[in-house]
């Protein structure tokens, strides 16, 4: 196909990382010159085998990136998602040929630019004018191209005033926002993003956005690196997901994010969701025997997207009867901050007598709670009475956003509920 | 259209390296133009340092060679004009060799950051020092008007020998910055090499003070033709080359250059995940 851009075959990378011989009881002088002595003499033959220098004794190898293939086309934003240490990074760094793969090969056609950090060589001692040009030439603008973005840039930063300050002299905010600009009128044909947009304030970060966005729009092929999936889902619309080095999924933004976050639930489901070990409580009249969180389709899970539904799922265990039992679930955020509290009394189910093992299934509207970690408070009391069981800090779970309208404020305190308001003009 | 393509893969030397280094042309003005501008910054007699060092040294020179050791001049030239004519390459190759050989780790967050062939990095430094010897020249023009001493036409060929300089310190500069990356051990190197040259190579003598029979072998230092070359240009007829000695230190040269280039584009793919 004539509209593919980056094409990557079995690429990989390799680094050899050293660890240090573990060494128990206790260590003689002999050994330790011993040992410095051969560390030497290794030392050695690899400066003369032209060999890197690996502290520790033994070495291993580590794969960041292994048989990578895949094909982006003129025109596609793609976001690469993964853990830490996924290989994200490294991707980039190989496509924007700063350091070499270890095997495979990948065609590239067109202009690369990279943004693997903003105010890449920023020198201190020069006016933020003179730091536009550096960092200008560094992106790989020339200078004609500078010129004739200058103001504009400078009008982006908001800087007018500080053009002739030495950039050591800025506020940190300035700086970056300067960096920023000179990055976002970058005008290659392929551009490789690298978890850069988390500068400055929330009014800056909207403009930062804007910003990509019409870089995405305007036709040009991007890659972004990001552990801000709101963003990403806004910015993109095909995805990559690396795990370990290797490319584990690919496909719609949507679906690779909710595979993602299936995948990692499976990896830490475990202690999100709660069984009983107290046998003490089996002796009680009634008792909570197991909570967990699952989604729509009854798997164990404990990451949402904001538009998927928060299923609680209850089982009581009923040894006897009580009259005016009611069941609770309060959501706390990370912050152990309440944000609201639900109850029925048992006795507006119709439950049968001699059921003595029932499940209840809560479910919390999509869309109510903002991006963030929560924990459920499950509570089985007769009001002002009694408490009967009470589980606190239970069933952990993640809210992702995935696209919200308010996702490019992630990260900050924009409150702890959406609101579905109704906004009109008034005539 | 302009459409380019490129190649990404274990082991290969672009073809289009030295396409690519000219494409970047802005970038190695811009990192000279940075460094040249920084230099004297937060200093308070600025760019008079570039006067001051080889001014001093030629004085203490002059002391202890001319007028404690007694050794000859050449000729009749003043014993002040043959050091300080020396003292002008000399200064220019070891300041350009130091500055290339710790460019390339004082680049780190450039290397690992962004692409560019790296062989600007080392280059740009050296304009620097050129800078610097522009304006010790001016120093010894002072001096000429002072002892009333007018260069002949052989100064004409003086921007070769300043080349000779250039491409003398580029060479081992290249490789040494380059072996820096992975051994650190080589920053200690080039400091004592300067200082152990200065002494070693024709600077607070003339070369004819050797013996003949040993002069060739002298030569093997490549300092030693640049230096004659210069004295030659500048002070006239009484500082002859000697030309099959200059012959050695100019094939020194260009072999420590080839060695350089060589190693350092064998070393540069791997340079953003050692330093």
């Amino acid at each position: 196909m004539d509209d593919i851009v980056i094409k990557a075959e079995k690429l990989g990378k390799k680094y050899t990382i050293g660890h240090q011989a573990q060494r128990g009881g206790y260590v003689a002088l002999r050994d330790v010159i011993a040992q410095n002595v051969r560390g030497f003499w290794n030392k050695t033959r690899d400066l003369m085998q032209g060999k890197p220098i690996i502290q520790g004794d033994q070495q291993e190898e580590i794969w960041a990136l292994k048989d990578v293939n895949f094909e982006v086309k003129q025109g596609e934003a793609i976001g690469i998602i993964g853990r830490n240490g996924a290989g994200k990074s490294t991707l980039l760094k190989v496509l924007s040929r700063i350091t070499e793969p270890s095997v495979g090969r990948v065609t590239i056609k067109g202009r690369v630019a990279s943004l693997l950090e903003v105010g890449t060589g920023f020198h201190p001692e020069l006016t933020g004018r003179e730091n536009i040009y550096l960092n200008g030439a560094i992106l790989g603008m020339s200078r004609q191209e500078i010129k004739k973005k200058f103001d504009e840039i400078v009008a982006f930063a908001e800087i007018e005033k500080f053009l002739d300050t030495p950039v050591k002299r800025f506020s940190s905010g300035m700086y970056v926002r300067l960096a920023f600009a000179i990055a976002a009128h970058l005008d290659p044909e392929i551009l490789l993003v690298d978890e850069v947009l988390a500068v400055g304030d929330a009014e800056f970060q909207k403009k930062c956005l804007g910003k990509m966005d019409e870089v995405a729009k305007g036709g040009r092929t991007i890659l972004f690196v990001s552990h801000n999936m709101g963003m990403m889902s806004n910015l993109c619309s095909k995805a990559f997901l690396l795990n370990k080095g290797l490319i584990v999924k690919e496909g719609h933004m949507e679906e690779v994010v909710s595979y993602y976050m299936k995948y990692v639930s499976t990896a830490s489901n475990t202690d999100k969701s709660y069984k009983i070990k107290d046998s003490e409580k089996i002796t009680k009249d009634m008792y909570i025997f197991e909570a967990n969180t699952i989604d729509d389709s009854s798997n164990v899970v404990s990451n949402y997207k904001i538009y998927d539904p928060v299923i609680l799922n209850i089982n009581l265990k009923i040894n006897k009867y009580l009259q005016d039992v009611v069941l609770g679930i309060t959501v706390k955020d990370h912050h152990g901050r309440k944000i609201f509290t639900n109850q029925r009394p048992l006795s507006s189910f119709e439950l049968k007598k001699s059921n003595n093992n029932i499940v209840f299934l809560v479910q919390i509207p999509a869309k109510i709670l903002v991006p963030g970690t929560y924990s459920f408070m499950i509570g089985l009391h007769i009001p002002k009475i009694q408490i009967i069981d009470l589980l606190e800090d239970v069933c952990m779970f993640n809210i992702i956003d995935t696209g919200s309208e308010l996702s490019m404020y992630e990260g900050s305190d924009y409150g702890c509920v959406f609101a579905n308001c109704e906004w009109k003009l008034r005539i | 259209m302009d459409e380019q393509i490129l190649v990404i893969e274990p082991g290969r030397t672009e073809k289009n390296y030295w396409a690519d280094l000219w494409r970047y042309r802005e970038l190695f003005l811009i990192l000279a133009w940075r460094d040249i501008s920084v230099r004297y910054k937060q200093t308070i007699i600025g760019v008079a340092w570039a006067i001051v060092r080889p001014f001093l040294t030629m004085i203490v020179f002059t002391v202890i060679f001319g007028r404690l050791a007694k050794l000859p001049s050449d000729g009749n030239t003043p014993y002040a004009l043959m050091v300080f004519a020396a003292m002008l390459p000399w200064t220019l190759f070891s300041t350009s060799l130091g500055e290339a050989s710790n460019s390339l780790i004082g680049s780190a967050n450039l290397i690992s950051k962004v692409y560019f062939p790296r062989l600007i990095i080392p280059t740009a430094t050296v304009v620097t020092s050129f800078v610097d010897f522009l304006i010790s020249f001016l120093i010894m023009a002072g001096m000429m008007i002072y002892y009333k001493f007018a260069p002949g036409l052989n100064i004409l060929f003086l921007p070769g020998f300043i080349l000779l300089a250039l491409l003398a310190s580029l060479g081992p500069g290249l490789w040494v910055t380059a072996l820096n990356v992975k051994y650190r051990d080589f920053r200690y190197v080039i400091p004592f090499v300067v200082q152990f040259g200065l002494y070693v190579s024709p600077v607070g003598f003339s070369s004819k003070v050797v013996p003949e029979k040993w002069r060739l072998l002298y030569n093997l230092n490549p300092m030693v033709g640049v230096i004659d070359g210069f004295r030659w240009c500048i002070l006239g007829g009484e500082s002859s080359i000697y030309w099959p000695g200059f012959a050695i230190s100019l094939a020194i040269i260009v072999f420590f250059l080839w060695l350089g280039v060589t190693q350092f584009r064998k070393m540069e793919k791997s340079f953003a995940d050692l330093i």
